[in-house]
């Protein structure tokens, strides 16, 4: 049977990686992450956790020793934060492209200057195109399932690629709240042993990482490009059987009151909660107003999104990330892509907020609706506003 | 490696781009970087060996008369053992040439 446990996200990720029987962790502590990383250090030094867990210098250490031991074939997980997760940077490339399965918890950060340790998607933007495949977790339950989740799915040879799962600092990490945890033996069942077809091994000598000259290096873009994107079958089929095995159903994208709302308002990560709660209100006030949640950034939903949308007429896009002199938000321009060539599609409005840990209230919320159905009917919605900025 | 690279297509290649076959370095040809090809006039050449010895591709190597001549599927054409030969044996020449 499983178990509900009250418990700190942070602290309930270290035991999922334990549950997940990961066999080496190399982490650097950061805040708003810090607690997962000593948590799992303590795990280990009890003797609760088989793992090799490797102390190191920085993130980019971290991610490195990450690489070598996934490439002998081990369990491995990391976590980290804003600037570590920026320092980490050019070694995430390697893993997706050498096809190294490293699960990661990401707590989300803003990034500096100013110093800020508050939570907005600033870190995990300027890691969009690193080639990992990017889960959004909304609540405490959802990053423990998702986590269990990425070991399955990364790890799967049909995929053998690094994942994200990002959750939002301090509003999710530093969060205590009721997990459901499954027993060891059924997430021995739920996730297989890792066997990494080609790992490091004297007996059988292979080189990663080599060097690609212009005539090959297109082709293994390509590749990496074709199995990232085929990588969302086997997303599925893992949330297909996380569901059976769990009862408890992920999928792309989530609707809330979404099918004949003619307003939709979009969020990624824990701000769906309190979006849900001003959609209840403006809903019992006879407002047709709806919520659309973006869970699997990478890769990108493209056809669930055009599904969840085509009916509404406008859809109110919240990017927690600021593209500095391009269009605005990144998750706003990449939806407005997506619809771009549809014949029916609703008119798409960016805001940006909830910068550096700045709350976004129900009432906030709101406030962005019906400030984002103004900016429709007057036609303006090639800009975008930040909401709540002291003008 | 099957192929040889240039035929590879993105459906060829092993999981996270691994190479599996030990030493397939020799097969990366280096001579089209080069501009400038080594001319060797034995006339000239003491067989001294330092033109052997200072190239940093190691494609010089030594025939059974005793004379040396460059490798040109590895020669990238950088006039080191030109520049380190004393007796003037070797001189560059542009690939046009």
């Amino acid at each position: 049977m499983a178990k509900r446990v009250g418990i700190e996200v942070s602290l309930a990720i270290a035991e999922a990686a334990k549950l997940a029987r990961a066999d080496v962790v190399a982490a650097y502590p950061i805040t708003p992450q810090t607690h997962i990383v000593e948590h799992l250090a303590k795990l280990v030094a009890d003797g609760e956790m088989d793992t090799q867990y490797i102390p190191v210098e920085s993130e980019h250490s971290a991610m490195s020793a990450c690489l070598g031991a996934s490439a002998a074939g081990a369990r491995t997980f990391t976590a980290t934060a804003g600037q570590g997760l920026e320092l980490m940077h050019e070694v995430m490339y390697v893993a997706s492209s050498m096809q190294l399965p490293v699960v990661m918890t990401v707590v989300n950060r803003a990034l500096s200057a100013p110093l800020s340790v508050w939570g907005d998607h600033s870190d995990v933007m300027a890691v969009r195109d690193t080639g990992w495949i990017q889960i959004f977790a909304e609540n405490g339950q959802e990053t423990v399932d998702n986590v269990l989740c990425a070991f399955r799915i990364g790890e799967d040879r049909r995929v053998l690629l690094p994942v994200m799962i990002h959750l939002d600092g301090f509003y999710l990490s530093h969060v205590i709240e009721p997990v459901l945890f499954p027993e060891q033996s059924q997430v021995d069942k739920f996730i297989p042993p890792y066997q990494h077809p080609m790992p490091l091994h004297p007996d059988r000598p292979v080189t990663m990482g080599a060097f690609g000259p212009p005539i090959i290096y297109a082709e293994t873009k390509k590749a990496q490009e074709v199995n990232l994107e085929a990588s969302k079958e086997v997303i599925l089929q893992c949330w297909d059987e996380f569901g059976k095995t769990f009862k408890r159903y992920y999928s792309p994208v989530e609707s809330y009151h979404s099918e004949k709302a003619k307003v939709l308002l979009l969020t990624m990560g824990s701000f769906g909660e309190t979006a849900m709660t001003a959609i209840d209100k403006m809903r019992g006030e006879g407002r047709e107003v709806g919520l659309i949640r973006l869970r699997l950034w990478r890769p990108f939903p493209f056809k669930e999104i055009r599904q969840a949308v085509k009916n509404a007429e406008a859809l109110i896009v919240l990017d927690r990330a600021l593209s500095f002199g391009g269009p605005g938000g990144p998750v706003c321009s990449e939806i407005k892509a997506a619809l771009y060539g549809e014949d029916k599609k609703p008119k798409v409005i960016g805001f940006v907020g909830g910068l550096g840990g700045r709350d976004i209230t129900p009432a906030g919320f709101e406030e962005i609706i019906n400030r984002g159905i103004e900016i429709s009917q007057k036609g303006s919605e090639n800009e975008f506003e930040i909401f709540g900025v002291r003008e | 490696m099957t192929k040889p690279e240039g035929e590879l297509t993105w459906r060829d290649l092993e999981i996270g781009s691994i190479v599996t076959e030990a030493g397939n370095a020799s097969q990366y040809q280096t001579g089209d970087w080069r501009s400038e090809r080594p001319i060797f006039d034995n006339n000239k050449c003491i067989k001294c060996g330092l033109c052997y010895i200072f190239c940093p591709e190691g494609c010089i190597g030594q025939n059974a008369e005793g004379y040396f001549d460059a490798d040109l599927f590895y020669c990238k054409g950088c006039g080191i053992c030109a520049r380190e030969c004393w007796p003037k044996a070797i001189s560059m020449v542009p690939e046009e040439e």
